[in-house]
């Protein structure tokens, strides 16, 4: 067990240091000069300069990968060209929104999902499996940032029951925190839902055809004790593994809606730095996002035993 | 589409089974179509709805419409009425205008996408199921590849190039190639030690011709629905990009661009954003249907389990 875990550790290694090379890479094929794209077309030649500079262009390509990857194992990301403040500063400072969006997503989306999968599956062929299965295809296909703005159609400019922008903390109070993250936690969450009720319900239908099922019912369990003790526990692995890489979606999700509903979080710091065409800031976020997602499906391998003993390293 | 084709021509009564069958045809295939419309619902919505967008796209100019770009100051902001099916935006462009000719942004980024990433996932899979090596040194990078969110590296990609379409849709490409190439490499794997292919090998196939003749036949079925979800997944990405402020140029309308001008209007002009933002959601969830119905069709083991 402690052998598998370590291994497992160790396997993110090469695949964090090909997003590293990937991310280095970046600035040095693309066609032209860097700098000069960088600048943008109003730039004079000292500007180009400076930004060589910043980024250490002048040196042989090695030592420019071996610096950067240096630097980047202190925690060092580089220096923001348009604000000149520290790549990890501006992250830090951006860190609580999204993180918080991110979290209540995913709790709203688990908690409605899974009901609705195992819902779904007990009851195959009804109208509530295809109720599920109209919303689960629908989520995948009506964008982010459309939901958003139906969602901000009516709940903000019919109704104006909802605050259509910012981030509170909670510092300041439960209403005010919570009336800010609802549209966005519910935007975010369509997707992410539609992923994992059509995996729970896919999960499901494959135990619930298994001969251990019916022994369960057979022995005088009711109906519920079997799906949620027998069925829904053994189908927890697919599931528990789809939400990882649900993951992906959830950060594409969060930048779009940080800039729909203009929460300053690293989504809204994401685009940002695209318009000003920061690379060192465009460079850590990515960083740092690749990095999240790779450590949650870290967890989730390692969670996999708790759900199923028989899976043993 | 091409499965109904291909019912119909084995369904087809022989030209020398007389008249009676000849007289029964139409009723017949009739029949047949019917029955396969009711078997197969989501296909043919989803074939049905894409057809409808696919035509819009290619009679834009015949539409009713305007040119697109087409400025006019004095009327700018008017809500949707009979001269402005959708109303006009801030510059006085005529939304309906946009929007249809936006359907030609959109799908071809789709279907370049889905064609392009397709080929490159195809050699790059089959190359690493079949060469240790290669396998070891381009599953690794793929591995990489695919814990950065797709659409970050399109940003990536985007923000150090200059704007274009191409551009767009090699950047949305690159996210996708890795899990064609997972897809492909999982199906060679699994054949690669399976008889048949032992045996084309064991009597001198060359491994170009194994590939081709014994290989590449089986990844079809799971391509051709892998495409069609990677087609609707590009759409997404396209149109979130061009939101941002990071995919195609402005002077190109497409539904993610005519969104992006709407944003700071919503409060007062919602059907700026709202129009497109319906077609693009219409035209993913006709792909997707094309997806889960083709899904069905070609592997009645996984359309039981999804």
């Amino acid at each position: 067990m402690f052998a598998y875990i370590v291994r497992r550790i160790l396997a993110t290694v090469p695949v964090m240091a090909v997003v590293a090379l990937f991310v280095f890479a970046l600035l040095h094929l693309s066609p032209g000069d860097p700098a000069a794209i960088i600048a943008g077309d109003t730039a004079t030649v000292a500007d180009i300069a400076r930004i060589h500079r910043a980024l250490g262009l002048d040196e042989p390509l090695y030592l420019q990968f071996g610096g950067w990857v240096w630097h980047l194992l202190h925690g060092d990301l580089g220096m923001s060209i348009f604000t000149n403040l520290p790549v990890s500063t501006l992250i830090m400072q951006r860190v609580e929104p999204t993180v918080t969006l991110a979290v209540s997503t995913i709790f709203v989306s688990v908690l409605t999902a899974i009901p609705m999968g195992v819902l779904a599956a007990s009851k195959a062929g009804s109208w509530i499996d295809r109720a599920v299965m109209i919303f689960s295809v629908l989520g995948f296909s009506v964008p982010v940032f459309v939901i958003a703005y139906v969602l901000i159609y009516i709940f903000a400019v019919r109704t104006d029951l909802l605050p259509v922008q910012g981030f509170v903390g909670i510092a300041r109070g439960w209403w005010p925190f919570l009336s800010h993250l609802i549209m966005p936690t519910v935007a975010l969450s369509m997707v992410f839902t539609a992923l994992i009720a059509r995996m729970t319900r896919a999960s499901m239908l494959e135990v619930l055809a298994q001969d251990y099922i019916r022994t369960a019912k057979a022995k005088g369990l009711s109906s519920d004790q079997v799906l949620i003790g027998h069925a829904l526990k053994n189908a927890a692995v697919p599931i528990v593994t789809v939400i990882g890489i649900g993951i992906a979606l959830l950060i594409t999700g969060v930048v779009v809606t940080e800039t729909v509903f203009a929460i300053p979080g690293l989504g809204r710091l994401t685009v940002d730095a695209i318009l000003r065409r920061d690379y060192p800031l465009i460079q850590g976020i990515i960083l740092v996002f690749s990095a999240a997602y790779v450590l949650v499906n870290l967890l989730i391998d390692l969670s996999y035993t708790f759900f199923d003993p028989r899976i043993r390293y | 589409m091409e499965l109904g084709r291909l019912g119909d021509e084995i369904g087809a009564p022989l030209p020398a089974a007389g008249d009676r069958a000849l007289a029964a045809a139409p009723a017949a295939r009739q029949r047949r179509a019917w029955r396969y419309i009711r078997r197969h619902p989501t296909i043919v919505i989803g074939a049905a709805l894409l057809g409808l967008m696919l035509l819009m796209a290619v009679l834009a100019p015949y539409l009713g419409t305007v040119d697109p770009q087409a400025i006019s100051p004095v009327d700018r902001l008017e809500w949707p009425s009979l001269q402005h099916w959708f109303g006009t935006d801030m510059l006085g462009r005529d939304v309906y205008s946009r929007t249809v000719y936006g359907a030609r942004v959109s799908l071809t980024v789709g279907l370049m996408v889905a064609l392009l990433s397709t080929g490159l996932g195809l050699a790059i899979g089959l190359a690493t199921g079949f060469s240790r090596w290669a396998d070891a040194i381009l599953m690794r990078v793929m591995d990489g590849l695919m814990s950065i969110p797709p659409v970050l590296i399109a940003i990536a990609l985007m923000a150090l190039t200059r704007a274009s379409l191409q551009n767009v849709i090699f950047a949305i490409t690159v996210g996708e190639v890795p899990r064609v190439t997972r897809l492909v490499r999982g199906v060679v794997l699994g054949l690669r030690d399976l008889p048949f292919v032992e045996a084309a090998r064991a009597s001198g196939t060359s491994l170009p011709r194994i590939l081709w003749r014994h290989i590449l036949p089986n990844t079809v079925p799971l391509l051709l629905v892998q495409g069609t979800y990677t087609a609707a997944s590009a759409m997404i990405v396209e149109a979130i990009l061009s939101f941002l402020g990071a995919g195609t140029p402005p002077n190109i309308p497409s539904w993610g661009n005519i969104m992006a001008e709407g944003r700071a209007l919503f409060e007062i002009a919602y059907y700026i954003v709202l129009f497109p933002g319906a077609f693009l959601s219409v035209t993913v969830l006709a792909v997707n249907l094309l997806g889960d119905g083709l899904r069905d069709a070609l592997d009645p083991r996984l359309a039981r389990r999804m």
